[in-house]
């Protein structure tokens, strides 16, 4: 059974002509029924019944709640919620209880929307399959032998499973849209900033982003608004760049639309392509101005990525040393040993590896041959977005080079898997609002489309993502 | 350059500074930064901790603070700084780096000038003072298989000042470290408190016989005092030269201080030294500071202590007076307003009073310097009655405790104690004349030339008149009165 638009919940629930509670219910019952998938880590039993509750009694006391009231959603399992454990599927933390909420979750909850459960992903985020999770892979909703995207593989395979209408993922280098194109659902990222980062566990801090996973991009749009915005927690928050994002479809006509040739060159699945070119073909016929781009530095993007991310993450996944909080080994005779076993047994090997990487990239002697070339990189290729986004509004091209893969088929292969990101990264390196959206079926399985928009053109790219998923 | 030399050998002497700033709450977290009668790990916030999610927020006091010290260091002050992370892993640092400034610093190039004891003044060069957090605190109990952390000093912002390798001897390291802290002291920048830890002291120090060379340096963390700076520098010269001459060579490396043994002694040695693998913080934005912040906090900032040694000279303190009062803020600051609105002579008394008698009575914990400051009225009134002759140096110090404590009008007060000096003339020729007559002799040797003996007869006509007379006009009248 398919939910309502959020907008039409949260004016059910406000009018009572559905209860709180009966949504938190429902959601509760699915996780149930759909426990094969292994998308869901933690359920908020106790808590979100409680918080329903309270919606429903001060309902029927006349109080106005908000404009997610009852809504139910999932948290990646890298977002610090009260109630459950908070994991980012891993050892490391597998039992660690946050004392505080996220910036994002406790804006939503402020607005009445209730979070039911904690969804799986890649261990502290690193991948981009979900397979790399400490409790075992998430299954894809549309095939089950197929992987779901990742890493926020759990809150696109609950959309698409229809626990929630919407779950909460992040994105690094497509760790929203790569999941929401494999499921089938959408998947926003928007512009770095505009989302807080406050109380979520850490993977790349200059290019980690904060985004929705819904089944529509009204939807989006409205779980967008209630999040974005500066917090006085996260120094890196900006300012809105509209009053409301609402996801309002507009006219195509006059909108200069950029085909990246670099994303549909070599490299990409041909019945993806194609779905990908009807897309454009009907963007056309609805009065946009197609216009064919390059932006060369997108053949070094991955590689760029590859260097500054890990950089980043073995930073930031210094503090889980053993010491205060999270996994620490007891057997370990002296502190180094307590350092090397405590982290040893908490991480996954792709945590490990990213570690190693960034470790070699910024040691003296190589930081200036990767990391500041990197940077230079980097540089170069937001200068070049720069200069195409004075030609056009909006790029389109697809999220993926391919469609859901088979479980297991690249855990061996780790450059085929980095792949699957090709096209989601440069969004993350640049900073721009990116969206994937349904765009039709190829290998029976989802395709998405990825638009892209300038940094703070987050409402706009809404907007017109919003008409080219009416289209379809 | 000659006179630096020590059995051949020039000593190169540089010097880091941990400044820790006097801001209400830590760096990165609205955390009370003041804890030095907390209980362990009671001032810490998830942040504090390294807890996954945190964020670190600048406390823009801080970099204001970080401004007055450069203004304080005559040096540039960067548009635009950078932090960045230094990574190594140790348990009172939690979240596995440190935030600070490493390749884009705050403050950059700027000199502070010192003094040796007999007031000689030299120049070092700052190379820069960059912002970063302090970590924990680490105790290791004796005999015992655990370590003690607490984080309760995690976070606290420091500014760390880097000199040029500009200073020669333990002397000059002294007099350097000692400017410092009162630069930073009267900027408003810290407490500097030294024993409460608020300047910690790193000396770099090398030999060498080639001036156009710099030898192998040692860098003695952590020192505490002027004086183990001064020492830990003395050291280190003589076991370097030491080692030298005995045919072996300078390991880089970290040492420590035993103050009990007044000696240096290795922690750590270079192959030992970490990669710290440094990269910009991209949770901190850049620092920006504009032209007009830095001329609006330039506005602000007080009399430094070179500018205050000035003054104080001016009206007749020596270097070394000058410096005493210096040390105690307050008491400078009761100097500097009695300069600012009183004549010098007022200062003068008063600031002479403030360097013997109530000096005292501070060290006592008789009296406190606000105490002190409160009645600056009737410590003026009062010298003024000295300097126009109306009341006695000796009786003026007779009154200076209770027009403190009791806050009085000193003239009222002298009244009261029938202290006020006799300025009626025939009075005081009435007296004279009674002690001559008693005196016959002494006056006899005075006719003759002896002048000892004219400090005796002052002293009798002081007695006579209960030391309400004045003595320079005893003196005149007696001679007057001899001369007949």
């Amino acid at each position: 059974m398919n939910w309502d638009s959020i907008k039409k919940i949260a004016q059910d629930v406000s009018s009572g002509k559905v209860t709180a509670e009966e949504l938190v219910r429902r959601s509760f019952s699915i996780i149930d029924e759909t426990k094969d998938y292994n998308a869901i880590l933690s359920i908020s039993k106790h808590r979100a019944l409680e918080r329903a509750k309270d919606i429903d009694n001060r309902i029927k006391n006349g109080e106005k709640i908000g404009s997610l009231a009852g809504v139910p959603f999932i948290a990646k399992d890298n977002f610090l919620t009260f109630d459950t454990p908070t994991t980012a599927s891993s050892h490391m933390l597998e039992n660690f209880y946050a004392p505080y909420q996220a910036t994002a979750v406790e804006r939503l909850e402020a607005e009445g929307a209730i979070m039911v459960a904690k969804s799986n992903l890649d261990s502290f985020a690193h991948g981009s399959s979900t397979e790399n999770s400490a409790f075992g892979p998430t299954l894809n909703p549309i095939d089950k032998t197929k992987v779901p995207g990742g890493s926020s593989g759990g809150s696109a395979a609950s959309v698409a499973l229809k626990i929630a209408p919407f779950a909460l993922g992040t994105d690094t280098g497509g760790s929203i849209r790569l999941p929401a194109s494999f499921c089938g659902v959408v998947g926003f990222k928007p512009t770095y900033g505009l989302v807080s980062r406050y109380g979520v566990v850490a993977m790349a801090s200059s290019t980690d982003v904060i985004g929705p996973i819904t089944s529509t991009v009204e939807d989006a749009a409205l779980v967008l608004d209630v999040m974005s915005g500066k917090d006085q927690f996260d120094g890196t928050t900006i300012d809105r760049d509209t009053k409301t994002y609402d996801g309002k479809p507009m006219s195509l006509k006059g909108a200069k639309i950029g085909v990246v040739k670099e994303y549909l060159s070599s490299g990409i699945d041909k019945e993806v392509k194609k779905v990908i070119l009807d897309n454009v073909e009907k963007m056309k016929a609805q009065g946009a101005e197609i216009i064919e781009v390059s932006i060369p530095s997108i053949s070094l993007s991955l590689a760029c990525y590859y260097v500054l991310v890990p950089a980043e993450v073995s930073s930031n996944l210094s503090r889980y040393d053993g010491q205060r909080y999270g996994l620490s080994d007891a057997t370990a005779k002296n502190l180094d040993e307590s350092f090397e076993k405590s982290r040893a047994a908490g991480f996954e090997a792709e945590n490990k590896r990213r570690i190693m990487i960034g470790t070699y990239v910024l040691s003296s002697g190589y930081y200036d041959a990767y990391y500041k070339k990197a940077q230079i990189v980097r540089t170069k290729l937001i200068n070049e977005f720069e200069k195409v986004f004075k030609k056009v509004d909006f790029l389109v091209g697809p999220t993926a080079p391919m469609t859901a893969f088979a479980i297991g088929q690249n855990v061996h292969d780790q450059l085929q898997m980095y792949l699957a990101d090709i096209m989601t990264v440069s969004a993350n390196l640049v900073g721009i609002p990116s969206i994937s959206i349904p765009a039709g079926m190829a290998n029976n399985m989802p395709v998405g489309l990825q638009l892209m928009a300038p940094q703070k053109a987050d409402r706009a790219l809404l907007q017109i993502a919003a008409t080219i998923e009416e289209d379809n | 350059m000659e006179k630096y030399l020590v059995k051949g050998y020039y000593p190169t002497i540089g010097i880091e500074c941990h400044v820790q700033l006097k801001t209400k709450t830590k760096l990165f977290s609205g955390i009370n930064n003041d804890a030095r009668d907390a209980a362990p790990n009671t001032l810490i916030s998830p942040l504090c901790v390294g807890l996954p999610g945190t964020l670190p927020i600048l406390n823009e006091q801080a970099v204001a603070l970080a401004i007055r010290a450069g203004l304080a260091l005559r040096a540039e002050i960067a548009e635009e700084s950078v932090f960045d992370r230094k990574h190594y892993f140790y348990p009172d640092l939690p979240k596995g780096y440190q935030i600070t400034q490493f390749a884009q610093p705050i403050v950059g190039k700027g000199v502070v000038e010192a003094h040796l004891d007999d007031g000689t003044l030299f120049a070092v060069n700052i190379t820069r003072a960059h912002l970063e957090e302090d970590a924990g605190k680490s105790t290791h109990p004796a005999g015992e298989d655990y370590s003690l952390v607490d984080l309760n000093r995690a976070g606290t912002p420091l500014l760390e000042i880097v000199s040029e390798p500009e200073i020669h001897n333990g002397e000059e390291a002294r007099a350097y470290a000692h400017e410092l802290n009162l630069l930073m002291k009267y900027a408003g920048v810290s407490e500097a408190d030294l024993y409460q830890g608020n300047m910690r002291f790193d000396v770099n120090v090398s030999v060498s016989k080639d001036l156009s060379k710099l030898g192998t340096r040692s860098e003695t963390k952590n020192l505490n005092s002027f004086k183990s700076v001064e020492k830990a520098v003395e050291f280190e010269i003589l076991r370097q030269i030491d080692l030298l001459e005995k045919g072996k060579t300078i390991v880089q490396e970290t040492r420590g201080w035993d103050d009990a043994k007044q000696k240096t002694f290795s922690q750590r040695s270079k192959e030992d030294a970490h990669d710290y693998r440094y990269f910009p913080e991209p949770d901190v934005p850049p620092v920006i500071v504009t032209k007009a912040i830095i001329e609006a906090t330039a506005q602000t900032m007080p009399l430094l202590p070179a500018a205050l040694r000035e003054r104080f000279g001016s009206f007749g303190l020596s270097t070394p007076q000058a410096n005493i009062i210096l040390e105690d803020r307050e008491l400078a600051d009761i100097i500097r307003f009695i300069t600012e609105e009183h004549d010098e002579k007022t200062a003068r008394t008063i600031a002479n009073w403030c360097l013997g008698e109530l000096m005292r009575q501070v060290a006592e914990s008789e009296l406190t310097w606000s105490q002190i400051s409160k009645a600056i009225p009737q410590l003026v009134g009062l010298a003024s009655m000295v300097d126009d002759n109306r009341l006695s140096s000796t009786a003026a110090k007779e009154l200076l405790i209770e027009i403190i404590n009791d806050e009085k009008d000193p003239v009222k007060l002298a009244e009261e104690k029938n202290l006020l000096q006799i300025s009626d003339d025939s009075a005081l020729v009435m007296i004279v004349q009674q002690v001559l007559n008693d005196n016959a002799k002494a006056a006899e040797d005075v006719r003759n030339g002896e002048l000892k003996a004219i400090g005796f007869l002052v002293g009798q006509v002081m007695k006579a008149s209960q030391g309400r007379a004045n003595p320079g006009a005893v003196q005149v009248l007696i001679k007057k009165q001899l001369e007949k």
